[in-house]
C-alpha cells in the first residue's frame, strides 16, 4: 500500500527555514501569513504497514528534533 | 514531429539549423534525415557544439609552447608543473541554463567542468567562478539577487559536496547583463604528466561502457534550444516568459559525481580503459561523435542497453538526454567484466551498450531495430563554418550607466573612496566565497581575499597558483586593448604570489556574433587574446565560447573570461596582499599610466564608455610583473597587489584592510598630475608593494618605482605636497563601505 | 598507535584526517562495508557529505556496517573523534547526545574561528589547557547544535561541554555556542571544526588542531603504560 510521511520540525525548536519563508512573502505580495514550518515529505509503498512506525522513528526523522505524521493513501494514492 | 512521417526543413528550423544546413545535412545523409539523425544534427551542429562562428578566429590563436602537455581539442589542457606532474585546466559557461535555474544552472556548470578534468585522468583540486549579473540595487534587482544567490548557493552546493575547494573567482554587476547572466566556471586538476588520458576511440571490436547516473529527459535539446538562440523574456521584471524553457534544463547530483570520480580514477589507474569521455552537451550524441571523429573510427550504439531512469524515451530522446554525471569508455573485451565490477563497487551504474567499428559511422539501433545512421565526418567535421562580417560600431551599443546616488557632486577624496569600496563591484565578496569550502584537500596555501591569486601546494614543495579575470565594461569601451588588459590582470595576479603563468583557458562571452558590430567585438578581441599571451609566453590550451549572449534590451558587454596557471619555487614564500608590518614602505611599481576612462569612478558618476582605451605598453608591464615575481620569490617584500579597479585608493585601501593596518602616504611629483586620475585612475601595470626600506629600494632598480610612503596606524591618510592632506578614512570606516554587500544576504 | 579513519561514499574529508593523523601515529582508512577496524586503537568518522547528506546528514552513514563495529568499539570504551559530519553520524548512531540542525543563516558557511576548551581532561583534550583558544576553520551548513534544556544542564555538570565558540564566533546558532561534546563515559567526542584542516601552518592558518590528534596519542598510550 501507498503511504506518506510528513516530517515537522518539533515545536519550539528555531526553524530557519520557516522564517525565511514566512518573511519572503510579505515582499511577494501576500499579507497576512505567519507559523510557517519546513518539513520534509517521504512517499513509500510497503507490504506491511506495521513496518511505517518503525521505519519512521529508525531513519525517517530523528524523534529528538522531529514530529512525523504517517498518511496512509488508498490505491490511487 | 510526429514519429511517422519525415521531419521536414520546418522542423530543422525549428531545432536551430539554418534552410542551408539542412540542405548540407540531406546532401551528406544522400537522404533527408529522420527524427533522430536530425535531432543529433541539429545538436553536433549548433553554435554550442561546432564553433561555427568562432573557430576560424580560435584557430588564431597560440596554442603550443614547452609547458604544454594537452592542448586545445581534448576534454581539457594542461601544463607541465614539475616533479613529473601535470596541472590540467579549462574554464566553460553555462550561461543560459543559469539564467533559467541559477542553483542548477551553476551547479551543472560545475559538474560538467569538474568531469572534463577527471576524464583525462587528474583529479580535480580546485574550482573558480566567474560571474557577471545585473545591478543589484535599483530596478531588475530583485531578480539579479535571486540570480546571485542562487548560483553561488549552486555552486558551493556541488562543490563543497564532491570535496573540491573553491579558492577564488569574481563578480561583476553592470547593467547589460542584466537579462543575460553569464556564469563561467573554471577547474584546474593533478595528474601524473605521463598519465593523462585521451579521447579517441579507437581499436576495432572495442566496447563502449556507460557508467554513472542513469539516463532520463533532463535537458533534451538544452544545447540547441538554449545555447545557440538569443533569450528573449516573456516579459515581466521577473522573467516570466523564461519558465517554459525550465524543463530543459539538468539538475545535478555531485554525490553521484563524486563516485563517478573516485570510479573514472580508479579504471583510469588499473590501466582498464583505452580512451574516456565525458557527457556534457548533447549527451551521448556528441560524445560518441566526438569520440569516432578523433579516433577516425566508426561507432555503433544500442539505446535499448542503455540505462534507463523515466518510461517510453524514444532513441533521439536518448541519443540527446543532458542527464548528467555520464561518462562513456571504451575497453578492449578482455577487460570489460573488470570494468563492469569496477562500476558496481563505486555504485555508479556500468552498462555496455556498444562497439567500436571500422565502418567511419555513428550508427544507432534500438535493439535489432537501425533507427539512424550517420557518416562520423558529417556530424564532427562538415559542419559548415562562417567568416564573420566585422564592422566597427558607428554609434554606441550601450547606454550609459546610471550614476549612482552613492556619490553626490563635490565629493570629496575620502567620500569616493568610501562609496566605490562599497559599490557592488568592489565591495568585498566575502559573503559570496564564505559559501564556498576554500580549504578541502588541504592544499590551499593562500585562501580568497589572502593574495591575488589563490595558491595551492604542490608535493614537492612548490605550489600553483591560479586567477581568473575579465573586465567586461574595458572590452566593450576597446575590445583589442580590453582584452589584452584582461590577459595581463591575469598574469599580474599570478605574478603577485610569484607565479609564472604557464597556460591560459578562456571562456568568450559574446553577443550574436551575426550582427557585425558583434562580429567586430569578437575580431578584435581575440586578436588581442593572441596578441597578450604571445606576448607573455602563456599559450591556450584550452577553452569555451559563447555566443547569442543577448536579448531584447541588447547584448552583453563582450566578455573574455581569461583563466590562467603558474607555477611558485616554494610555496612559503606565496605572496601577500595584506600590509604586514608598521614601518614597512610602500611603493608603486611598474608602468602605470592611469586614467578614469571606462574606469569604476566614471561608472559611478555615469560617464558613457569611451571609444577606445590608450594603448597599452606590453613589454613594459611583462617587465614590472617579471620584477614583482622575483621580488616576491625572494622573500624581499611584505605585500604586492595588482592595482586594478578603483585605482590606487582603493588598492591602498584593500592593502590596509587585509592587514588590519592603515597607511601614511604622500603623492609626489612622480605621480600623474591631477588628484583624481592619481587616486581613481585605471589602467594596467600597476604594483603596490610594500617591504622595508632595502627590499624596495631594489625592486626600484628593476622596474620603475614610486615611493608612496609607510604602513602604520589605523587610518588611510593621502596626501600631496601641494594640498597637503586629501583623503583620511580610518580602518573602520573602510571596512563597513567594504561590507555592503554583506546586505544583500540578509 | 594506530588511527583507523572511516570512509563513506561522499566522505570528502577521510583523506585530510588520515594525513592529520598520520603526523602523530599511523593511520589506516576503513571502508564503509568493512566491519574489520583494523586494530586500531582510536577511530575518526570524518567530514564530508556521506551519501550525499540525503534524509538528514549522517541519518544513511549511521547503519553502514562499519559503524556497527565503531558502535561496539565505543561501547567496550574505544576512542571515537567525529568531525563535523562525522559528530552528525555519531548523534545519528546516538554515541553522542543532541542533535546538528542547519545554520541560523541557513547557508552554508566557511570561516576560520577561534575556539575556547572548555574541558581539557578528556582524551580528546589533554594536551590542551582549560580556557586556551584554538585557532581552528569550520565549513557546514547543518552545524547548529541542539539538546533540550534539561540534557544541556546535566551535560555541563557531567564536564561533557568541551569545546566552545569563542564569543562572536558562533555562526551556526548552537545553543550555548558549543563547538563540541562528549559522551558521558568521555570516550567519544564529536565537534563541528575541523581540526584536520589546522595541523600545519601553511595551509590550515595555525596548527592548532594537531593537539586534539595528540591528546588521543597521549590518551592510548597511557592507557597502556
Amino acid at each position: 500500500m501507498k503511504a506518506r510521511v510528513l516530517i515537522r520540525p518539533k515545536q519550539g525548536i528555531l526553524d530557519p527555514q520557516g522564517v525565511a519563508v514566512e518573511r519572503a512573502l510579505p515582499a511577494l505580495g501576500f499579507a497576512g501569513v505567519s507559523h510557517v514550518h519546513v518539513g520534509r515529505l517521504v512517499e513509500l509503498d510497503v507490504q506491511d504497514a506495521a513496518q511505517l512506525q518503525p521505519i519512521c522513528e529508525k531513519l525517517l526523522a530523528n524523534p529528538l528534533v522531529e514530529d512525523y505524521e504517517v498518511q496512509l493513501l488508498d490505491g490511487s494514492g | 514531429m510526429t514519429p511517422t512521417a519525415p521531419p521536414t526543413v520546418e522542423d530543422a528550423l525549428a531545432l536551430g539549423l539554418t534552410a542551408a544546413e539542412y540542405e548540407l545535412v540531406c546532401e551528406r545523409q544522400g537522404a533527408p534525415p529522420n527524427v533522430l539523425e536530425l535531432a543529433m544534427y541539429s545538436l553536433l551542429w549548433s553554435e554550442h557544439c561546432a564553433y561555427k562562428h568562432s573557430k576560424k578566429l580560435l584557430r588564431t590563436l597560440p596554442t603550443e609552447g614547452p609547458h604544454v602537455v594537452m592542448g586545445p581539442g581534448e576534454n581539457a589542457g594542461a601544463v607541465d608543473v614539475g616533479s613529473d606532474l601535470a596541472c590540467a585546466f579549462k574554464v566553460e559557461s553555462h550561461n543560459h541554463p543559469s539564467a533559467v535555474e541559477p542553483f542548477q544552472g551553476a551547479a551543472t556548470g560545475v559538474g560538467g567542468i569538474l568531469r572534463d578534468i577527471f576524464a583525462i585522468g587528474a583529479r580535480p583540486i580546485a574550482v573558480l567562478d566567474s560571474l557577471r549579473f545585473g545591478e543589484p540595487l535599483g530596478q531588475g534587482a530583485t531578480r539579479t539577487r535571486y540570480l546571485l544567490d542562487g548560483a553561488v548557493a549552486g555552486i558551493g552546493h556541488y562543490g563543497n559536496s564532491i570535496g573540491v575547494p573553491t579558492v577564488g573567482g569574481e563578480v561583476y554587476f553592470e547593467g547589460p547583463y542584466e537579462h543575460n547572466c553569464l556564469v563561467n566556471a573554471m577547474a584546474l586538476g593533478l595528474a601524473e604528466r605521463e598519465r593523462l588520458v585521451r579521447s579517441a576511440a579507437a581499436g576495432e571490436g572495442n566496447v563502449l561502457v556507460l557508467f554513472g547516473a542513469a539516463t532520463g529527459r533532463d535537458g533534451i535539446g538544452g544545447a540547441s534550444v538554449l545555447a545557440s538562440a538569443e533569450l528573449t523574456d516573456g516579459g515581466g521584471e521577473d522573467g516570466a516568459g523564461l519558465d517554459s524553457k525550465r524543463p530543459t534544463v539538468q539538475v545535478g547530483d555531485p554525490f553521484e559525481e563524486k563516485k563517478l570520480l573516485e570510479c573514472s580514477l580508479e579504471l583510469l589507474a588499473r590501466e582498464l580503459l583505452v580512451s574516456l569521455q565525458d557527457l556534457g552537451a548533447a549527451g551521448l550524441t556528441s560524445a560518441a561523435a566526438e569520440m569516432a571523429s578523433k579516433g577516425e573510427v566508426g561507432i555503433e550504439i544500442d539505446v535499448a542497453r542503455v540505462p534507463l531512469r523515466e518510461p517510453g524515451m524514444e532513441p533521439f530522446e536518448v541519443m540527446v538526454s543532458e542527464s548528467q554525471e555520464r561518462m562513456l569508455c571504451v575497453v578492449e573485451p578482455a577487460n570489460v567484466e573488470d570494468v563492469l565490477a569496477l562500476c558496481e563497487k563505486w555504485e555508479v551504474g556500468g552498462a555496455v551498450i556498444g562497439t567500436v567499428t571500422d565502418s567511419g559511422l555513428v550508427r544507432v539501433r534500438d535493439g535489432e531495430r537501425l533507427v539512424g545512421e550517420m557518416p562520423v565526418r558529417a556530424l564532427v567535421d562538415d559542419c559548415p563554418l562562417y567568416d564573420l562580417q566585422p564592422r566597427k560600431p558607428d554609434a554606441p551599443i550601450y547606454p550609459p550607466p546610471a550614476p549612482s546616488s552613492a556619490l553626490s557632486a563635490g565629493a570629496s577624496a575620502s567620500e569616493t573612496l568610501l562609496a566605490l569600496l562599497a559599490s557592488p563591484n568592489l565591495a568585498s565578496r566575502r559573503p559570496l566565497f564564505e559559501q564556498y569550502d576554500a580549504i578541502v584537500q588541504s592544499r590551499t596555501v593562500r585562501r580568497p581575499e589572502q593574495a591575488d591569486a589563490a595558491v595551492l601546494a604542490l608535493p614537492d614543495g612548490g605550489a600553483l597558483a591560479v586567477s581568473i579575470d575579465c573586465n567586461g565594461r574595458r572590452v566593450a569601451a576597446d575590445p583589442y586593448t580590453g582584452t589584452v588588459a584582461a590577459v595581463l590582470e591575469c598574469a599580474a595576479n599570478l605574478a603577485c604570489v610569484g607565479a609564472q603563468a604557464l597556460g591560459t583557458t578562456n571562456n568568450l562571452n559574446f553577443g550574436n556574433p551575426e550582427k557585425p558590430h558583434i562580429a567586430w567585438q569578437l575580431t578584435e578581441s581575440v586578436r588581442g587574446l593572441g596578441d597578450a599571451c604571445r606576448a607573455l609566453d602563456a599559450p591556450i590550451v584550452g577553452g569555451n565560447v559563447s555566443l547569442y549572449n543577448e536579448g531584447a534590451t541588447g547584448p552583453i558587454y563582450p566578455t573574455p573570461v581569461i583563466g590562467m596557471v603558474g607555477r611558485l619555487p616554494d610555496a612559503r614564500r606565496a605572496g601577500r596582499l595584506g600590509f604586514a608590518r608598521a614601518g614597512d614602505r610602500i611603493a608603486l611599481v611598474g608602468p602605470f599610466a592611469p586614467s578614469l576612462d571606462a574606469g569604476e569612478l566614471a561608472k559611478l558618476l555615469g560617464h558613457s564608455l569611451p571609444d577606445g582605451l590608450a594603448a597599452i605598453d606590453v613589454v613594459a608591464v611583462a617587465d614590472a610583473q617579471d620584477a614583482v615575481r622575483e621580488a616576491v620569490r625572494a622573500g624581499r617584500l611584505s605585500s604586492a597587489h595588482d592595482v586594478a579597479e578603483g585605482g590606487l585608493a582603493v588598492a591602498l585601501a584593500e592593502c590596509c584592510l587585509a592587514g588590519g593596518l592603515g597607511a601614511e602616504v604622500e603623492l609626489g611629483e612622480g605621480t600623474v598630475a591631477g588628484a583624481t586620475v592619481d587616486l581613481f585612475g585605471e589602467g594596467a601595470g600597476g604594483f603596490l608593494v610594500s617591504g622595508d626600506a632595502d627590499a624596495v629600494g631594489e625592486l626600484g632598480e628593476s622596474a620603475a618605482l614610486i615611493g608612496l610612503g609607510t604602513v602604520g596606524g589605523e587610518v588611510l591618510r593621502i596626501a600631496t605636497p601641494g594640498a597637503g592632506e586629501i583623503l583620511s578614512v580610518t580602518l573602520a570606516e573602510l571596512g563597513h563601505a567594504s561590507a555592503a554587500l554583506g546586505l544583500l544576504f540578509g | 598507535m594506530k588511527f583507523g579513519v572511516l570512509r563513506f561514499p561522499g566522505s570528502c574529508d577521510e583523506v585530510d584526517a588520515l594525513r592529520a593523523a598520520a603526523r602523530v601515529g599511523d593511520a589506516e582508512l576503513i571502508w564503509h562495508g568493512e566491519r574489520d577496524l583494523k586494530g586500531a586503537d582510536a577511530i575518526v568518522v570524518p567530514g564530508g557529505f556521506s551519501y550525499g547528506d540525503y534524509l538528514r546528514a549522517g541519518a544513511i552513514a549511521r547503519f553502514a556496517p562499519a559503524m556497527e563495529s565503531v558502535i561496539s568499539f565505543a561501547r567496550d570504551g574505544g576512542l571515537v573523534l567525529g568531525i563535523c559530519n562525522g559528530f552528525q553520524v555519531l548523534c545519528e548512531a546516538r554515541l553522542l547526545p543532541g542533535a546538528l540542525l542547519v545554520n541560523a543563516n541557513r547557508r552554508f558557511t566557511f570561516r576560520q574561528l577561534e575556539l575556547e576548551v572548555v574541558n581539557a581532561r578528556t582524551p580528546f583534550t589533554r594536551a590542551c589547557v582549560a580556557g586556551e583558544r584554538l585557532s581552528i576553520p569550520a565549513k557546514h551548513s547543518w552545524g547548529r547544535y541542539y539538546a533540550d534544556e534539561r540534557t544541556l544542564a546535566a551535560m555541563d555538570d557531567a564536564g561533557q561541554l568541551v569545546l566552545r565558540y569563542a564569543p562572536g564566533e558562533n555562526f551556526n546558532g548552537s545553543l550555548h555556542d558549543i563547538a563540541g561534546v562528549c559522551n558521558e563515559r568521555g570516550n567519544v567526542f564529536g565537534l563541528m571544526p575541523h581540526p584536520e584542516h589546522a595541523v600545519d601552518e601553511l595551509t590550515g592558518g595555525s596548527a592548532d588542531g594537531l593537539k586534539l590528534f595528540e591528546s588521543i596519542r597521549l590518551a592510548v598510550e597511557g592507557a597502556r603504560g
